[in-house]
């Protein structure tokens, strides 16, 4: 290791527009080596990535896909701030790679534009050169080198393609010199800035001509507040210079635009041939995507096939029932294996079954991410928002709280985390905010135990409807409805505002990488398996402990010498009556053993305790502490009734499943069943709009950056959804005229 | 003077200027809705809004209360 290898890696940032491929170039030139996180105060990711070439290191900071460089907001101010170094949470980069879409030159060197002024050195990745001929572009690569004054690489970034000659050109950024860049203001507006920045130094205030420039153009006065530079009457400096601006013929903000449109046909003029080609296929599929009655019939017919797949017993059906299979045999393996005891329930009710619960619907998770990664890498999400826009700007939101509300119904902290697509900060919030209201995969086996254990099967319409399926589809729509409503209150009281614009790009389809689908597919399928190995895991093996302990057998000791008794009579009896009645003894005994040693327990105490808050709800204190324990997350809710309803009944634990331990449950010593419609339909409404999970939260709070939302999102859900619990039971049970209990 | 919001599909339009100096504006603005430039309706999504248009080599949408802020002369008038 030579001794330049020890000193810090180059500093290089990257930027581009949307839909350049920028992701895909980062990932290619960084491989595995990459970190992200958040900048402090806003919801910007920060990601970087480093790698090694000739000795040097160079570490990549990867700026947020964007059209330009003018900010509005503190998102789109972190762009700026990392590019002039006025961030101390990061380095000044040393230079600038910008990525241009070869296709798309026009649009795409207007941001360039921009970043030529900060005077950085700067190299151009010219991508996606092969998309670019199929709509008859060729590009003069040299001569377009020329006119910038800065090297520009052909790239095509999928295909890893001229990655290395990038890394080349990088390395030897060092010796390279910033660009010479005429700006391309008129005159009068170069005057004013020049003005400008004079007085500000007579104030002892230095800025660079960039943020001078951009104190001019930004007449929603976000940069002057945000940057507070030359005091009081310098404000009234700006105004008048804008004054002078506007009647010299050159008025801000759209100088701004005209002046780097102009300069880019200038730079652009005999670089770019365009040879006329018969409509790319691109443009024909568009036609009929976006076609008002085929492009309706086809979303329709494309979101029933996702969800038909998700949910049907062929597809996700098979790998389910083998990974279920696997559980109940390792179940069985370590139940039979080991003495009975403590750590036999721990391994078999705890750990087997909480998180053999979850990891069940690892398949379901998977093949809806499948969809959503190969519909966003093919350029049909952005045709799906604005196919939706119209519908959602009835509740004040955008279609593009489309794609975070789909992904939601897989998980909701992808969705979360989607909506940073959406640019407007208000219809983010109220999306990140409605978004755990989609009925996730977690709340499936909530809806799917409760349904196969109480709602009575009808079918109509020769079977192609049936009362089930009705059920589970009803669920879903609770939420969404839910939704509907949240989101239409939002945007008329506590995030109130103007409807924001609706100006989206859309990009040409091109087949899906299947390196980048089964990339996608793998790290969420992964998460949720790390979910369920430590997030799950853990509350399983605490609410097993909670069930266990303190596990006092004295409470029931006359009742287990009873027991005893009845074991060693059972033994030597040979009456057949007498069996039989012994035996009914027996069980009746274990039940009150285990009854009595669960109530007895910690979780049985909390029950117990919250047990007036659930009983409006038609709940029982068991039912209340099952959902005490899903808080952390909903998934827990299957092993927690597992244990509840089977504990210390260990014998008959494997050969019953929890659907008929449901349906044979009582309220506490009386023989009227505890579970009926209307509770099982309280239940699923309260796990359809409950914020039980905590993983979602902790999203919320990292994109917020504030712990406002995340409270507000667990108090308003939870208020939802007692609510809609108790609504849904009282009318469940006056239509079928069930007796609400009262025990 | 005439605006982006009332074309049929098909109809190819040059830009004259656009309304106004906020946000919106300068959004259209750096998206490429510039004065001179040309640009043709290629649709409209099926409940009448968002506008699909073609400029400068790309596909954008806009809704019609920011389309309604484009100020165009038609082509062939």
């Amino acid at each position: 290791m030579s001794i330049q290898q020890q000193t810090e890696p180059i500093a290089v940032a990257l930027i581009g527009n949307p839909n350049t491929g920028k992701s895909t170039l980062f990932n290619a030139l960084s491989g595995v080596r990459q970190r992200t996180g958040n900048y402090p105060g806003v919801t910007v990711e920060k990601k970087h990535g480093t790698f090694r070439i000739d000795d040097k290191a160079i570490e990549l900071i990867d700026l947020p896909g964007s059209y330009s460089l003018a900010p509005r907001s503190p998102d789109e101010m972190v762009a700026v701030d990392v590019l002039l170094g006025r961030l101390p949470a990061e380095r000044k980069p040393q230079a600038v790679l910008v990525i241009l879409d070869a296709g798309n030159l026009e649009r795409n060197l207007y941001i360039l534009s921009q970043v030529l002024e900060l005077r950085l050195p700067t190299i151009v990745a010219l991508n996606m050169i092969d998309a670019a001929a199929e709509k008859g572009v060729t590009v003069d690569v040299e001569l377009l080198s020329q006119r910038l004054g800065v090297p520009v690489i052909p790239t095509r970034a999928n295909q890893g393609e001229g990655v290395q000659d990038l890394r080349k050109a990088l390395a030897n950024i060092e010796h390279q010199a910033p660009p010479e860049y005429p700006s391309p203001f008129p005159p009068a507006f170069r005057e004013e800035v020049a003005g400008l920045q004079g007085q500000l130094v007579s104030r002892n205030v230095s800025a660079p001509r960039y943020l001078v420039e951009r104190l001019l153009l930004d007449t929603s006065g976000y940069l002057e507040c945000e940057l507070k530079l030359g005091g009081e009457d310098f404000h009234q400096l700006i105004e008048e210079a804008r004054k002078r601006l506007k009647e010299s013929g050159a008025p801000v903000p759209a100088v701004e635009a005209m002046s780097r449109y102009g300069w880019v046909r200038e730079t652009l003029r005999g670089v770019v041939e365009r040879k006329p080609v018969p409509p790319p296929l691109s443009d024909r599929i568009d036609r009929v995507m976006t076609h008002p009655i085929f492009g309706t019939i086809f979303f329709a017919l494309l979101m029933m096939l996702v969800f038909t797949t998700v949910f049907s017993d062929y597809v996700a059906g098979v790998p389910m029932g083998w990974i279920e299979a696997g559980f109940e045999w390792l179940g069985e393996l370590v139940g039979s294996n080991l003495a009975e005891g403590p750590f036999r329930s721990l391994l078999v009710d705890g750990v087997i079954a909480g998180v053999g619960g979850v990891l069940v619907f690892l398949p379901q998770i998977c093949i809806l991410f499948f969809f959503i990664a190969i519909l966003e890498d093919c350029g049909y999400m952005a045709r799906a928002a604005y196919l939706m826009d119209r519908l959602f700007s009835n509740i004040g939101l955008s279609g593009k709280s489309f794609i975070p509300l789909l992904s939601s119904f897989a998980c909701a902290i992808p969705g979360v985390m989607a909506t940073r697509v959406i640019e407007n900060r208000r219809d983010r919030l109220v999306t990140m905010l409605i978004a755990p209201l989609m009925s996730c995969s977690a709340r499936i086996p909530v809806y799917v135990v409760m349904i196969a254990a109480f709602v009575p099967p009808y079918s109509f319409a020769g079977g192609l409807i049936n009362s089930h399926a009705l059920t589970f589809a009803g669920m879903y729509l609770v939420g969404i409805v839910a939704a509907v409503i949240v989101a239409f209150v939002l945007k008329k009281t506590i995030l109130r505002g103007a409807t924001p614009p609706f100006v989206l790009e859309l990009p040409s389809y091109k087949w899906p990488s299947m390196s980048t689908v089964g990339l996608r597919v793998a790290e969420k399928g992964w998460s949720f398996i790390r979910r369920a190995g430590t997030l799950i895991f853990a509350s399983s093996v605490l609410v097993w402990a909670a069930a266990y302990y303190p596990h006092n057998e004295a409470i029931v000791a006359p009742e287990l010498e009873r027991l005893a008794a009845v074991e060693t009579e059972l033994e030597q009896a040979t009456d057949e009556e007498k069996i039989a009645a012994l035996e009914e003894e027996l069980a009746a005994l274990d039940h009150r053993i285990s009854g009595a040693l669960l109530r007895d327990s910690y979780l049985g105490r909390a029950g117990r305790w919250i047990e007036p808050v659930v009983r409006p709800l038609g709940w029982d204190w068991r039912i209340g502490c099952a959902t005490l324990a899903s808080f952390p997350a909903r998934e827990v809710i299957i092993g927690t009734l597992g244990v509840i309803f089977d504990m210390g009944d260990e014998e008959e634990a494997e050969s019953l499943p929890l659907r008929e331990k449901l349906q044979a449950a009582t309220w506490d010593d009386t023989d009227k069943p505890l579970f009926n419609l209307p509770v099982a339909l309280s239940v699923m409404v309260f796990f359809a709009l409950c914020a039980q999970c905590a993983a979602t939260l902790a999203v919320i709070k990292r994109e917020t950056n504030s712990w406002r939302w995340p409270i507000f999102t667990f108090v308003y859900m939870t208020t939802l959804a007692y609510v809609g619990a108790f609504a849904i039971y009282r009318i469940a049970a006056f239509l079928t005229e069930t007796p609400i209990v009262s025990v | 003077m005439k605006t982006l919001s009332g074309f049929k599909v098909g109809d190819r339009v040059t830009v004259s200027s656009i309304e106004g100096d906020d946000d919106i504006s300068v959004r259209l603005l750096e998206m490429g809705l510039v004065p001179g430039v040309e640009l043709e309706v290629v649709g409209y999504a099926p409940l009448g809004d968002p506008i699909e248009i073609e400029l400068i080599g790309y596909r954008l949408s806009l809704r019609k209360s920011e389309a309604s802020r484009v100020l165009v002369t038609d082509k062939f008038s």
